[in-house]
């Protein structure tokens, strides 16, 4: 793709421009409906079909950024609008741009009030979540990050059901509460390196000292998106009383933000800061993994169990992000885009037939295998996909995890590994009282199986379950220079004396000495 | 001393307004309340037309009247705030005072007065033209509080103001009187030079006398601990009015701090920048915490503003070039926040009558969406959430506050961001997430569609484009470090 042609920035911005054409739409609501859903569902296609030529035209043989684009934004602090993607993030914007139209189709009926609305902050969410992604320089990805807030609060808070309010409020504070933290430490980033340019911090090393605070500032704003034991509390409420849509992305993509951003901030920028804090996140990731698959066994509510289950999974993603080795960082990538395919598409699996019984207790389920054929044999798909069982997309992400926190640590893989076998009990428990069993209620007698906008909607996600567990190549090649490059550097923060020019460091004041 | 030599051209703009002013109080005496439409709209063409006299006047520095009265950028830049937000005032009133049966033609000739003192505290370079300003800006304040006389409300809203008012002149003045004694001098280029010359030991009468001065600003501010008369006059004031307290008078009082703690006191920045920060992290909390129980509109955005305040005050409490950009940089921004929210508020009517509980905004989306939007935009970027303009006042602030070490007050700043994103989101949630109870009188009026408009297009698109605003405050806050 040459120079002159900012697809980057058509693929961020062309969903705002959808918005600004549903907001023009008027005349009966009946006629307004239809066509905020076709321009909404019109855009999200162009806007992903735009997004596959980023993976076309990716050179995957750097660990360089691509597609880049640098304009003047706020002259003052040299702040610019600098966007581009390397490897890391490619496929994230990639993951944001396949979920939104699905959202689309699976919101077709079932949100019935204020469409317009409705497609219209499902449209700029995209924007955010794709320029989160996309931005390389630091205050522009904070805005985008933040940004990402607003349309979320009115999705859980407006179209949302049971606590929606107390959900979108504690979402949005507990969100808000940790990035805000992040701002500060990003302002003292800029006030040591007098950049916000990533790439430029990226080179950059901070003083010991300042990375100790910087990471643990980062660290209050991923770990609460991520989200990390103890701070995941808001994630159950979000996920339960969001809408199908709305749980989709958050699970599918804004959870990916915090590791993310662990990816393109924490390890690189401060790597001796990581490497002391590493215990700390092992011990929150095995939590994580086992106490939070425990809570999901016992929960009634699929949604809510479903949630829990990201939570465990996520712990796998900050576990093999931190072992800070290739395996482990590669399938903590791998992990967090297979996850971000799965959990959404579990959620669309519990919207679909919460759209037929108004209801997500498992208990009100059973012998849905009778009725609904197709349906079962998708969810299992999913269900299998979740619990890692090989062929699927998520065996690969956990497998790789598992191998380097065993070559890192033995006791975090043993635990880790204990997290597989819990997350395989409670899925398999989940999926056998809802599908199977005898099809006892009388009012699952008449559930009708998939239709077609239904099938159109999860086909596409069970294709790309089923490539990435089969054929995962194309999506390794993808980020392997860019994760080959970060853990070279981190290793070579660790092992060698860095930065000769400062002092204050330890390593540096005991060479020295002697 | 001749006339020439005492350059009072360089105050045109305030003496132009002053005798529009003049004009304005003779034409309403002659032709009665009936002309009282063309007397606002010719007071809002008189500031405009002053505004563009101060821009003719251009940034250079240069001073009047022996000293007593400076022009420069810093000056321009807040002037045009300034201006800005009395044209918005008197536009707001305009259909509000005719329903509400208070359409008097004085009410514009206070207000350009107002303004006229307003552009004198701006422009001070002696304590006694910034008193002379004060004053004059005050004592049209109080008679514009209590506007609504036959109502006791805002009779004690303006009775109330007067006395707070006045302690707060008094302890100003005392503090310059302190402040003299031991100086010898009122004029600020003196005393920074006398304050220089004493910086290893300061006079203590003299950081008395800065300690009461500034006490006497913060209160003029409505900054914590001194914010207590803010919520009753806001609340009990006439709505047009609380609007303009909340932009017009702020934008000066601001301003006359900065120039004040910076200029004269400027040296001493190590003897006060702990009451600044002191003032500045009690005036979030409060603004904070305690707009989370108000039921009245008019309240919440008083404790808002103080909220506000403090965040702005961050900015000074850097003491540098950089804090009061910070500083113009979140004031401007905040008065198109803060207009189109009293749009909003000003278009609370139900059958005839305004209202002014929040509850009376529930389901504001279904039935005025557009006036929903426009709220909501304000309420978002008073929390400060990107990418609306609120945000980049409080970056700019945060910046400010981190470059000069604060770290404490930047983290309490952020924090307190939060809590308050509390109760704006509370706004939003009544106006998006609950049923509607009762659809507000339509029209809303051209004046304030037009006022709605362009505030949310400023709040929301601001990121676009952030370079003439950030470019002008920067230039403006260097000509106060230019020596």
């Amino acid at each position: 793709m040459t120079a002159s042609w900012p697809i980057l920035s058509l693929v961020t911005f062309l969903p705002l421009v959808g918005a600004g054409f549903i907001l023009l739409v008027r005349g009966e609501p009946d006629v307004v409906a239809r066509n905020a859903r076709a321009v909404a569902l019109w855009t999200s296609l162009i806007t992903f079909a735009l997004s596959l030529l980023l993976w076309i035209n990716f050179d995957t043989s750097t660990a360089d950024f691509q597609f880049v684009e640098k304009r003047e934004w706020i002259g003052t602090f040299g702040i610019t609008y600098h966007m581009g993607v390397d490897g890391i993030s490619m496929l994230f914007v990639l993951l944001s741009t396949l979920l939104t139209p699905l959202c689309i189709l699976a919101s077709w009926e079932a949100i019935e009030t204020r469409v317009k609305e409705y497609m219209v902050a499902f449209l700029v969410l995209e924007t955010m979540m794709v320029g989160t992604f996309a931005a390389l320089d630091m205050v522009l990805f904070y805005v985008f990050f933040e940004g990402v807030l607003i349309p979320m609060f009115l999705i859980i808070g407006v179209w949302g059901g049971g606590r929606r309010v107390y959900s979108a409020f504690k979402f949005f504070l507990y969100t808000l509460a940790g990035s805000v933290l992040m701002l500060v430490a990003l302002l003292a980033m800029y006030f040591d390196a007098e950049t916000t340019d990533i790439p430029t911090l990226l080179a950059y090393s901070f003083s010991p000292e300042m990375q100790m605070w910087l990471w643990l500032a980062f660290f209050a704003s991923f770990a609460v998106k991520m989200p990390m034991w103890p701070v995941h509390t808001w994630l159950p409420d979000a996920h339960v009383d969001a809408p199908t849509a709305g749980s989709v992305i958050l699970a599918g993509v804004l959870l990916k933000m915090g590791g993310y951003g662990f990816l393109r901030f924490s390890i690189p920028m401060f790597p001796d800061a990581s490497a002391y804090f590493t215990p700390l996140v092992y011990v929150l990731s095995i939590i994580a993994i086992v106490y939070t698959s425990l809570v999901a066994l016992v929960q009634e509510d699929m949604k809510k169990l479903i949630a829990y289950s990201s939570v465990a999974h996520m712990g796998f993603v900050t576990l093999g992000i931190f072992t800070g080795g290739t395996q482990g960082v590669e399938g903590a990538m791998f992990q967090m885009l297979s996850h971000g395919v799965v959990s959404g598409a579990l959620f669309l699996c519990v919207g679909i037939i919460y759209d037929r019984m108004h209801t997500r207790e498992i208990a009100r389920y059973g012998g849905l295998v009778y009725r609904m054929p197709a349906y079962a044999a998708v969810f299992m798909v999913f269900m299998l996909a979740s619990v890692g069982l090989p062929g699927t997309s998520g065996f690969i992400g956990e497998f790789l995890v598992l191998m380097g926190a065993f070559q890192s640590n033995t006791w975090a893989g043993v635990f880790a590994t204990t997290g597989i076998i819990l997350g395989a009990t409670y899925m398999l428990y989940l999926y056998r009282r809802v599908v199977f069993g005898p099809l006892a209620r009388a009012e699952l007698k008449n559930i009708l199986d998939l239709n077609r906008r239904e099938l159109a909607t999860m086909l596409p996600l069970v294709a790309v379950v089923l490539w990435m567990g089969i054929y995962p190549k194309p999506f390794l090649d993808v980020f392997a220079a860019s994760v080959d490059n970060i853990v070279t550097r981190y290793q070579a923060a660790q092992s060698a004396p860095a930065q000769p020019d400062r002092p204050g460091m330890p390593t540096q004041r005991l060479l020295a000495n002697r | 001393m001749t006339f020439h030599a005492l350059n009072a051209m360089l105050a045109f703009p305030e003496l132009f307004l002053a005798c529009a002013a003049m004009a304005l109080l003779m034409l309403g005496a002659f032709r009665g309340d009936g002309a009282g439409r063309f007397i606002s709209w010719t007071a809002v063409l008189a500031l405009v037309i002053a505004s563009l006299f101060v821009l003719g006047l251009g940034g250079d520095r240069a001073t009047a009247f022996g000293g007593m009265f400076i022009t420069d950028a810093f000056a321009s830049f807040m002037k045009i705030l300034v201006l800005l937000g009395s044209a918005l005032g008197i536009v707001m009133s305009l259909d509000y005072n005719e329903r509400e049966g208070i359409a008097r033609a004085e009410f514009p000739v206070l207000i350009l007065l107002a303004t006229v003192g307003m552009m004198m505290m701006i422009s001070a370079g002696d304590l006694i033209a910034l008193y002379l300003g004060l004053e004059l800006q005050s004592l049209s304040l109080y008679v514009v509080a209590s506007f609504r006389r036959d109502s006791i409300r805002s009779t004690e809203a303006g009775l109330k103001y007067f006395v707070l008012g006045a302690l707060s002149s008094g302890m100003l003045l005392y503090g310059a009187s302190l402040v003299y004694g031991f100086a010898g001098t009122t004029g600020f280029k003196a005393l920074a030079a006398v304050i220089v010359e004493s910086a290893d030991t300061p006079p203590l009468g003299l950081i008395f006398g800065i300690v009461f001065v500034a006490a006497g600003l913060a209160f003029k501010v409505s900054a914590a601990p001194f914010h207590m008369w803010t919520p009753d006059v806001y609340e009990g004031a006439p709505t047009p009015v609380t609007a303009f307290f909340a932009i017009a008078p702020k934008m000066a009082a601001i301003a006359l701090f900065v120039r004040v703690m910076i200029e004269p006191f400027g040296p001493l920045v190590a003897e006060w920048q702990q009451i600044i920060v002191f003032i500045s992290i009690v005036s979030m909390l409060i603004g904070a915490f305690a707009a989370i129980w108000q039921t009245n509109i008019k309240r919440l955005m008083a404790y808002s503003s103080i909220g506000h305040v403090g965040y702005a005050l961050i900015g000074l409490a850097a003491g540098d070039e950089g804090g009061v950009r910070g500083v113009l940089i979140y004031m401007a921004i905040y008065l198109f926040m803060t207009a189109g929210a009293f749009a909003v508020i000003l278009c609370m009517r139900y059958q005839g009558r305004m209202v002014e509980r929040i509850t009376d905004l529930s389901g504001l989306a279904r039935t005025q969406p557009l006036l929903a939007l426009a709220l909501g935009i304000s309420m978002f970027s008073m929390a400060g959430i990107p990418p609306l303009a609120g945000f980049f006042g409080k970056l700019y602030v945060f910046l400010a506050a981190v470059s000069a070490g604060l770290y404490t007050l930047a983290v309490i700043g952020v924090l307190t961001s939060v809590v308050g994103a509390f109760y704006y989101l509370r706004i939003v949630k009544l106006m998006y997430f609950d049923e509607p109870v009762e659809a507000f009188d339509r029209p809303v009026g051209p004046a304030m569609a037009a006022i709605l408009t362009g505030s949310s297009l400023f709040t929301l698109l601001f990121f676009v484009y952030p370079g003439p605003l950030v470019a002008g405050a920067s230039a403006a806050a260097a000509v106060l470090f230019a020596g």
